[in-house]
């Protein structure tokens, strides 16, 4: 049997954190547009917390180079590799492309990107209307988007560790430490079904 | 199944597994229980929740679609000028530009109502909104109007009144039933119109005071946070508007008469910050604070210039109240998170939409200085 090894902890740290914070990011996104008593604290946390995924996700990437993700299982189906590979290459696009358009539309809207106190940053585009309401609409649009593949990713890995119970949900999990001879998670090993299928 | 089988076979799902059955519900439990949850913080799942595109919604109803042009506050036209600081605000705030020294201003005189081609008028509510640009410092944006204190307490009565106030087009006048049972539910909006009727109305936008109606809070370069409320005090000598002005056959005479003043010289008011007191009401504009709180005087106004709304003017400018510099904050008023919400939704509407030319033209040689 092949030798498995898990992402490496500061991959682990990153793509944790970051799920955390994405997931809070697309609740405020949504529940802001929607609320008027709630709307000025919840888009005072949006704007630096969307700045600060911009800043990982580039970092991340850098780590992802860095550090290659463990390859998925040799039994894996072609279209569920498939699927795997483009649904992260999807999701590392909207980790940059959402802060980024979020950025730009406040610059075209002629808004101050106010992130903290005195700390703002500056526009990245010219005041413009028309580029305003473009970006506008693309930020609600790709947060819908971001939203779907991110539930899809959860599936996805909750597939592998509840149904194919192979080494992708731990590579990824806490407690796996150092590589393992064993493809699978001595966690998800336990909880496995005992005895002959 | 074997936990070293690492087969095709392992990525295929037999449904006829009664505990495969069970996980996969799982999964799909929580994956619908979070999507739930969103579709829920959404609003979707909440049909009277009062929500940002509601209130533009009712604008829209009562007053109509005008493409291009807010939802409130329509008819306007831009101003530009400075802002001199004299110094006395730095000790009430931190922000830059109570420093001493010159801020520039991009601003908008309006008419509140959400028809651009309104007809200008002795009762019409008289707005100034302004954007204070310091160079290299923090952008400030208000939007005042010249009622010495708001109408309702909240949004829901600003909703609630938009309607109840509509005017039936065969009347021209509001439903009386419909006002009265408005006043009854809301005995703030009684007491606000008392105090409102007493207030003169000004006789053009260069002689009104304006007004932050919400409280705000400043905290300086100590830490020390106090309440406030401002105004913007006219320097020109007060003319009470007369009823005379309103059979005009110029159907913009507040914006044509204050665009002439402009091309004769600038106009002046004075931004004078009101200290609140502790036991002050900081959440309810439609409460005045006593008249004896300590007033500074921070610094002058000075406007130049009128414009015709334009690409790159005050056109293309949200005067959102929570624009704020780091020193001043926002009271514990619910309003002002729900006026820069629905500032927010009009914004977004209307820069997606064909613009027209506004019903103020400033003619060539009323420029001002």
């Amino acid at each position: 049997m092949a030798q498995h090894r898990p992402f490496t902890l500061l991959s682990r740290i990153l793509h944790w954190t970051m799920a955390v914070m994405i997931l809070t990011m697309l609740f405020i996104g949504i529940g802001m547009v929607a609320s008027l008593a709630n709307y000025h604290w919840l888009i005072s946390i949006h704007k630096p917390l969307g700045i600060l995924v911009l800043v990982l996700v580039a970092v991340r990437l850098l780590n992802r180079l860095l550090n290659p993700p463990p390859a998925l299982p040799e039994g894996m189906p072609r279209w569920q590799r498939f699927a795997a590979h483009g649904s992260h290459v999807l999701l590392y696009a909207l980790m940059f492309a959402l802060p980024f358009v979020g950025w730009s539309m406040l610059s075209a809207g002629g808004y101050p990107v106010v992130l903290y106190g005195p700390l703002q940053l500056p526009p990245i585009l010219p005041q413009n209307p028309t580029l305003f309401a473009m970006l506008r609409t693309t930020h609600t649009v790709l947060a819908f988007v971001l939203f779907a593949v991110f539930l899809a990713h959860l599936a996805a890995a909750l597939l592998h560790a509840l149904i194919f119970r192979d080494e992708v949900f731990p590579s990824m999990s806490w407690g796996f430490g150092s590589a393992t001879t064993s493809g699978v998670h001595p966690v998800v090993r336990a909880a496995g079904r005992p005895g002959k299928p | 199944m074997s936990d070293d089988r690492n087969g095709p076979e392992r990525y295929g799902i037999s449904l006829s597994d009664r505990r495969t059955r069970a996980r996969l519900a799982a999964i799909g439990a929580i994956i619908l229980a979070i999507a739930g949850c969103f579709v829920y913080v959404a609003g979707w799942l909440s049909p009277n929740l009062l929500t940002q595109a509601r209130v533009i919604d009712r604008f829209e109803r009562v007053d109509g679609v005008y493409p291009g042009f807010r939802r409130n506050h329509a008819k306007g036209v831009c101003i530009t000028g400075s802002f001199e600081s004299n110094g006395q605000g730095a000790r009430l705030s931190r922000a830059a530009l109570f420093r001493p020294g010159r801020v520039p201003i991009i601003g908008r005189f309006s008419l509140g109502g959400g028809h651009p081609q309104m007809p200008d008028g002795p009762m019409a509510v008289l707005a100034m909104a302004l954007s204070f640009r310091p160079v290299g410092g923090e952008e400030w944006r208000m939007a005042m109007v010249d009622l010495p204190i708001f109408i309702v307490k909240d949004v829901q009565g600003f909703y609630d009144n938009l309607l109840a106030s509509k005017p039936n087009p065969a009347t021209g006048q509001p439903d009386p039933a419909k006002t009265a049972a408005f006043a009854a539910a809301h005995p703030e909006f009684v007491r606000a119109m008392q105090v409102i009727k007493n207030h003169p109305s000004p006789s053009g936008f260069a002689d009104a005071s304006y007004h932050s109606l919400n409280a705000f809070r400043f905290v300086n370069s100590v830490g020390e946070t106090r309440a406030v409320r401002w105004s913007m005090a006219a320097g020109e000598p007060f003319a009470p508007a007369t009823a005379e002005q309103g059979k005009s056959s110029d159907k913009n005479y507040l914006f044509d008469n204050v665009i002439a003043r402009l091309a004769r010289g600038p106009v002046q008011w004075h931004l004078i910050v009101i200290i609140g007191q502790p036991a002050d009401v900081t959440n309810d504009p439609t409460i005045a604070w006593p008249t004896d709180r300590e007033r500074v005087d921070v610094g002058t106004l000075t406007i130049n210039r009128a414009e015709s709304e334009a690409p790159g003017n005050c056109r293309d400018i949200v005067f959102d109240p929570l624009i704020l510099p780091w020193g001043i904050e926002a009271s514990d008023d619910p309003m002002l998170s729900a006026r820069s919400a629905t500032y927010s939704e009009s914004f977004r509407r209307r820069e997606g939409e064909r613009k027209t030319p506004s019903a103020i033209q400033v003619p060539a040689n009323h420029k001002g200085s």
